[in-house]
């Protein structure tokens, strides 16, 4: 470990764009709409599934104010993905612009773009579609071999093997076996064995999907998009409109959320396709209902785990094997299944045997997509959950049990070798793990020997605890590539272009915290832009827990080559060596006591009186590993033993994600996810009727946590350094999600004894679990 | 379309409009005063609230012809104040921006909370900011923020 002590990272900056953003100044997406933008409604499908048998849109074409009707009829046949993922993606290409088919309640039928909102509305009513019906699939456990073939057509097709079946209604499938899991289970003193099932999830980032597009002076088609993935953006756009990447440009300004939700396609392409066809500036801001009803959410998943284990408590095998459901396309269909296997396995490496294993299938729901935790949460759920079954068993504390078999510092997983994000691995060696301290801490911080597991605290109220281990990961290792580039200014202050893409998180604050450390200026020095795809460089965006460790490592770079060209333009100008130079705070000094200079006034020299000359540097930068971050979170819940209504006392989170280059901001991603994924655990769902038709689909009946639902959060970071990180920090952003279902539901299983296996962990559940307990005894 | 007459943000000001237009959308596109966001347009986030007559409004249901006659303050009227000054400082200190969509919003709703509340208990200023949703923080943040304001701002309100 270098750590030292350092000057602008690990310091708790506010962010460089708070004051602009809470002044309520033009800054996302839609603020930068042109007034003469046509508004673009869309014509969603009333079926589940079904076939635009014909469709008449004279009616509509001939109302005054309507520019442009499109229809499947309008559009070549290429397929894509929506998904913003590394090239050649591991998701299926088997999305249509539009289509003759219609795949959920919500699929897009036709767009209209209109001089105004009311007359795109009045014109969709105004389109006649038949639709030839079919028997949707509406359960994921029986979508495999169905009748019904939910992409039937012949033009969808997978960039490289992922395990696609559309005849058998399979997006991907995946297997992994490490060692002989039947005969390693088979020897084992205890073997527990659960089924666990997760929820369909939505984001409900508080800025809709929203995007706008011009042609501008010089023909170029600009998209202003709220996306978390510019330059996947550009590239799915040229691909599929079949116009030159050269002739794209796509900008994205702040953006108000994203949680995975904008690491996808959703309005750009009909935004695109109508400014591209009519010439005219066009903007299309989906609803609310259709960011619930046509957007995608996380994906829902059947989770069967086995764990043996020894009487003496060391774990021997994993065995973990289930099903998800990607819905009615298959964005990111693998790489999450994936990772509810890599980044939640290798937390108990010491076993003998593991296996990861499951299909993901197509329905005829509201897509599945990337989400915060990327199938970590799933699968920690039912890994967390198991693990106290198996202490249950053993009569062990479910913490000494983890502790015993936890992943420590020095250590390694098979698995990292195997199991990559739709490909094999990268094998690494943890060279940061707190994971035993976190542990530790949170003990003390929640008070674990004198609270757990429960305490009466009245007739009815019982107060317990539960917990759970997690780790993510920093970026896809080999395939995610950010890029920085630091322009030096008269005066010595710097522009920092980056393609990373800050949608809230403040990636834009720690990214010039990383530059000004190394450059040694304020941190006001650094002016920071993100992101364009024509003035800023390369970045895959923010997913994957990528930013802090990928680009952050990128800028890195671009700030120490721009270091080392700044001394030797000192050196130049004071004429000495490079060699010779000190260089501190922003002020060059000689070794051999000759006069110094200031950054400032070398920078102005440069661009005006000596040698004159422009200073740009741009680093780049690939993992080769992916470094993860560990956590503990510990919940202290009082529960009502006749209603099942629990509140939560606090949540506890020990974090080791290696330096935390903005303390505060580091928090906030934590608790910010800590909350998430408490909506997940306890409240948020989505519900649909019997015909298939999305019901939860407003804030009143999908109910997200408010200012109520947890007033304490006590967070804590570990200290950790990571070597491959910028000064050693490792990422963050998504780590937070990932503990509190497996938490809760073990705080649950602690107070009454009962085990809930489905998320959400909701009253009505603890009841009906209690009645059930009560007449089995 | 009608004569609207009101003020906003100390300028009185004549709008000849459809009434029925949400006043959201007479803000942002007739106004160019972005400063309020659209997060629901069903009026159950909060991102779009402003003051009317000095409480707090979710102008994505408010029609235009609602605001004829009357006071209305957008952040982009209320930036100019110190009260807003003491809010700012406070949401700094707590780091309670990410997204930053639904915080023009939370500084409304805590500035017609405080009117009426200048020294409110947590319970309380939880309760004044019941209607305003943030998916980033996890919301104590911002109401440690509030907090602060309220104790460091005494006498502002």
């Amino acid at each position: 470990m270098k750590k030292k002590t350092f000057k602008t990272v690990n310091t708790q900056f506010p962010s460089v764009d708070g004051k602009g953003i809470m002044m309520g100044r033009p800054a996302y997406t839609d603020d930068f709409a042109p007034v003469d933008a046509l508004t673009i409604k869309v014509l969603r499908s009333p079926h589940p599934f079904a076939r635009i048998a014909s469709i008449d849109t004279s009616a509509a074409e001939a109302m005054e104010g309507v520019e442009i009707v499109l229809t499947h009829k309008d559009f070549k046949r290429n397929p894509f993905t929506r998904a913003g993922q590394g090239y050649p993606e591991p998701s299926p290409h088997d999305k249509f612009v539009l289509d003759e088919y219609v795949r959920y309640v919500g699929d897009e039928v036709a767009a209209v773009a209109a001089v105004d909102e009311e007359t795109a509305l009045s014109a969709l009513d105004a389109i006649d579609v038949e639709y030839e019906v079919y028997e949707p699939v509406l359960d994921f456990e029986s979508a495999k071999g169905h009748d019904s073939i939910i992409h039937p057509e012949k033009e969808v097709y997978e960039m490289f093997p992922i395990g696609f079946d559309p005849e058998r209604n399979v997006a991907a499938s995946y297997h992994m076996e490490i060692g002989d899991v039947e005969q390693t289970l088979a020897q084992s003193d205890v073997v527990v064995e659960e089924t666990f099932y997760t929820q369909a999830q939505a984001h409900t980032m508080l800025e809709p999907h929203t995007v706008n597009a011009h042609i501008d002076y010089q023909d170029r088609l600009v998209l202003f998009s709220a996306t978390q993935t510019p330059f996947h953006v550009r590239r799915i756009l040229s691909q599929t409109l079949e116009v030159p990447i050269s002739r794209i440009r796509v900008i994205k300004p702040r953006v108000g959320g994203g949680f995975g939700g904008k690491q996808a396609i959703h309005g750009e392409m009909l935004a695109a396709a109508v400014t591209l066809r009519t010439g005219r500036p066009s903007k299309l801001t989906y609803t609310r209902q259709e960011v619930f009803e046509s957007s995608y959410t996380r994906h829902p998943m059947r989770l069967n785990i086995r764990i043996g284990s020894t009487k003496d408590g060391r774990l021997t095998a994993l065995d973990l094997q289930g099903l998800s459901d990607t819905g009615a396309y298959g964005e990111h269909a693998l790489t999450v299944y994936m990772v509810t296997g890599s980044k939640v396995l290798p937390l108990y490496n010491k076993v003998d045997a593991v296996r990861f294993a499951g299909d993901v299938v197509y329905t005829n729901h509201v897509s599945s997509g990337a989400f915060r935790g990327y199938g970590a949460v799933q699968g920690n759920f039912a890994l967390e959950s198991a693990i106290d079954k198996v202490a249950d068993k053993l009569g062990m504390d479910p913490m000494a049990l983890r502790q015993k078999n936890m992943i420590l510092e020095g250590e390694t997983s098979p698995i990292f070798e195997v199991m990559g994000e739709g490909t094999e691995g990268t094998a690494m060696d943890m060279e940061s793990c707190k994971l035993d301290y976190c542990v530790k801490r949170g003990m003390e911080l929640i008070g674990y020997e004198e609270k757990s597991p429960r305490r009466e605290v009245s007739e009815h109220k019982i107060r317990s605890i539960g917990g759970a281990i997690a780790m993510q990961g920093s970026g896809i290792p080999y395939i995610d590539m950010g890029a920085a580039t630091l322009k030096l200014n008269d005066d010595g202050f710097f522009n920092l272009t980056v393609g990373a893409t800050d949608i809230g998180q403040g990636s834009d604050t720690i990214l010039a915290q990383i530059a000004a450390e190394q450059l040694e200026v304020p941190l006001e020095k650094m002016v920071v832009y993100s992101s364009d795809t024509d003035l800023t460089p390369f970045d895959v965006g923010a997913y994957a827990s990528s930013t802090t460790y990928v680009s952050g490592n990128a800028v890195l770079k671009a700030a120490q080559q721009m270091r080392s060209r700044l001394v030797e333009e000192a050196a130049r100008s004071m004429q000495t060596s490079p060699e010779a130079i000190i260089y501190e705070d922003g002020r060059f000094e000689a070794e051999d006591g000759s006069p110094g200079i200031d950054l400032g006034e070398l920078a102005t020299k440069l661009y005006y009186n000596e040698d004159q000359k422009q200073l740009t540097t741009t680093g780049s930068y690939y993992g080769t590993k992916s470094p993860p971050p560990f956590m503990v979170g510990f919940v202290e819940i009082e529960i009502d033993r006749e209603t099942g209504e629990l509140d939560i006392l606090d949540y506890v989170s020990v974090v080791d994600c290696g330096t935390t280059i903005n303390p505060a901001l580091a928090r906030g991603q934590i608790e910010g996810g800590i909350v998430q994924g408490i909506g997940m655990a306890l409240t948020e769902d989505e519900h649909y009727s019997k015909k298939g038709k999305l019901i939860s689909k407003d804030f009143l009946n999908y109910k997200i946590p408010d200012n109520y639902t947890v007033k304490k959060l006590t967070t804590e970071f570990a200290d950790s350094y990571e070597d491959s990180g910028p000064y050693g920090a490792k990422s963050v952003a998504e780590i937070g999600i990932d503990t509190p279902p497996a938490a809760l539901a073990n705080a649950v299983e602690n107070a009454l004894g009962v085990r809930i296996r489905s998320l959400p962990i909701t009253p009505e559940k603890i009841v009906a679990a209690l009645k059930e307990s009560r007449t089995d005894t | 379309m009608a004569d609207i007459t009101f003020t906003l943000n100390g300028e009185r000001i004549t709008l000849r409009e459809e009434p029925n237009l949400r006043f959201l959308d007479v803000l942002r596109e007739k106004l160019n005063h972005t400063g309020a966001k659209e997060g629901c347009g069903e009026g159950e986030c909060g991102a779009c609230a402003i003051l009317l007559d000095g409480h707090i409004v979710n102008s994505c249901l408010l029609p235009l012809a609602s605001v004829d006659g009357r006071d209305v303050v957008t952040i982009e009227g209320y930036r100019m104040t110190e009260r807003y000054q003491m809010l700012e400082k406070a949401f700094i200190e707590e780091g309670a921006v990410q997204c930053g969509i639904c915080t023009p919003g939370m500084m409304i709703a805590a500035e017609s909370m405080l009117r009426e509340n200048p020294d409110p208990t947590d319970e309380e200023i939880r309760h004044g900011l019941a209607g305003n949703l943030c998916r980033c923080t996890g919301y104590n943040m911002i109401i440690a923020a509030i907090r602060r304001a309220a104790k460091e701002g005494e006498g502002l309100w």
